[in-house]
């Protein structure tokens, strides 16, 4: 049954992929949210109404399209924009990893900007009230008081979000890069024994899922270090 | 067998009357979408197809949604439950859905299958059943939504105020009474906004079935791009679809819970006993 027939390096090699895309996504999806939390909360109106549909867009539509759209969009405008800039109409190639990352981003920023926004509303009002009585200036406040204490708050939330996002990773088997849910695709195929390797890739997904939940669980006792408990 | 029978003819009527009006109204839309648009429009010559690949994705989800809530429950008790027996098997049965992606489940069934195709046949599962991407789908989705509808309700059911169990207990209920009575309706109410939730995931998640050749919405997107190229067109239709059936299932939910919540509503203020603090 577990007889891989000399292909097993397809998962380490699908496993190193497909925890790049996800770490290299982080920072993209944080970002996103963190600007879509603001314009959401922001007193200009422009701001709110480009948050707003950012966020309605991802949430109400699925993945796969999204990402097939944003994925072909962004080709098909830089392939515009180099014809237009070299009137080269060959076509470029555009590199998967990025544009994976980059629509993998922009799904879970907008996910990422409820977290955010929910968690700006849990800080303590007191706390920032606190933080003008000392005269500290907008930048300051949300520089010294607000996010290092909204971090703690949005941590549960970001958690999930990181293992919706891992293994939303496998969809990017659909623009065929080489991550474990591709790697093993191509391996089952050579070989014949679909049942097998799409079960080992699953059991390597559970396995990030389980790894997630324990780091997650340590970093929240970790950021509620400073908490007192009733 | 009385289900069955209203269930035959509600089938029959819909098969004899209401399908063959659906598809004239849609030929209708269709020649004035391609009146209005155009001959060279995607979606105005393909607007029957749309709204074909749209009926079977919501095809999906609903029989998905009903089979797996059908199953939830009793999953959900048995993962609460003491008996080891029990509680184990819907914990990692639970665990291994929710923890792994929706695309390698569908492949592991789908494809999967074709590893154990003598057997398959030799039990009489295989033509019809495990050979059909359809069967295949419906079964996926069903296993999926069935562990995420359980999580949902053994949340509902942990949350039960203690007090009123409590208080159920001291009236003299207990077991299915407790159940029935108190415990699941409470339930029932503190997960429904979690489970509106899984209703539009799962209707999302419909799109990847498109992945092993139904012709979905999704689908239908992807066969009708390679038919004209108009690639942008057809996806931003698409999402467009997926949007305003989502909101309309968000919308469909709120309305429920505020009909479910009745009671809890905060009553005018004007209307308020002013002693109501106390």
């Amino acid at each position: 049954m577990f007889d891989y027939k000399g292909y097993e390096w397809v998962f380490w090699e699908g496993l190193q992929v497909t925890l790049l895309v996800g770490l290299a996504t982080i920072p993209v999806a944080l970002t996103m949210g963190l600007l879509g939390a603001w314009g959401k909360l922001s007193k200009n109106r422009l701001a709110r109404i480009l948050a707003n549909t950012y966020t309605t867009v991802v949430r109400g539509s699925p993945e796969l399209v999204l990402i097939i759209l944003v994925y072909y969009g962004l080709t098909i405008a830089l392939q515009d924009l180099v014809a237009a800039l070299t009137g080269d109409e060959s076509g470029i190639d555009i590199p998967r990893f990025p544009a994976g990352v980059i629509t993998l981003g922009l799904i879970y920023g907008a996910f990422a900007t409820e977290v955010f926004r929910g968690a700006y509303q849990s800080v303590d009002r007191g706390q920032i009230e606190a933080a003008q009585a000392y005269g500290m200036n907008r930048k300051q406040m949300v520089l010294r008081v607000i996010l290092p204490q909204m971090w703690r708050f949005a941590l549960p939330g970001l958690g999930n979000l990181w293992m919706v996002l891992i293994k939303a990773t496998s969809l990017m088997s659909i623009i065929q890069l080489p991550e474990l849910m591709r790697m093993a695709d191509v391996a089952a195929r050579a070989v014949r024994l679909p049942f097998t390797f799409f079960l080992t890739a699953s059991f390597i997904y559970l396995g990030i899922t389980i790894l997630s939940i324990i780091a997650l669980s340590r970093a929240e006792r970790w950021a509620a270090r400073g908490v007192r408990r009733a | 067998m009385a289900l069955f029978t209203l269930l035959e003819n509600h089938i029959g009527f819909f098969h004899d009357t209401v399908r063959p009006a659906l598809d004239g109204a849609c030929q209708t839309v269709q020649g004035g979408l391609v009146s209005l648009l155009g001959e060279k429009s995607a979606i105005g010559v393909n607007f029957c197809r749309f709204v074909e690949g749209a009926w079977l994705t919501l095809e999906l989800t609903m029989t998905a949604l009903v089979i797996g809530l059908m199953l939830a429950l009793p999953v959900a008790l048995a993962r609460l439950s003491r008996n080891p027996l029990l509680k184990w098997p819907a914990f990692g049965y639970m665990f291994y859905f929710r923890g792994t992606p929706l695309l390698v489940q569908i492949f592991l069934i789908y494809y999967g299958a074709g590893q154990f195709s003598p057997e398959l046949r030799q039990w009489g599962l295989w033509d019809g059943l495990f050979r059909e991407a359809y069967f295949c789908a419906v079964l996926t989705l069903v296993l999926n939504t069935t562990a995420y509808s359980a999580e949902i309700i053994r949340g509902g059911i942990q949350n039960v105020p203690f007090g009123e169990v409590e208080a159920a207990r001291a009236c003299g209920m207990s077991g299915r009474l407790l159940y029935r009575r108190i415990i699941l309706p409470k339930a029932a109410r503190i997960a429904l906004p979690a489970y509106s939730n899984e209703v539009v995931f799962l209707f999302q998640a419909t799109s990847l079935v498109s992945v092993i050749t139904l012709l979905d919405l999704t689908g239908i997107a992807r066969d009708v791009i390679s038919d004209t190229f108009r690639t942008f067109e057809v996806w931003i239709f698409t999402l467009l679809c997926y949007l305003a059936i989502s909101y309309c299932i968000f919308w469909l939910f709120k309305r429920l819970e505020r009909r479910l919540m009745r009671h809890l509503q905060r009553r005018p203020a004007s209307q308020a006993p002013l002693n109501a603090a106390g």
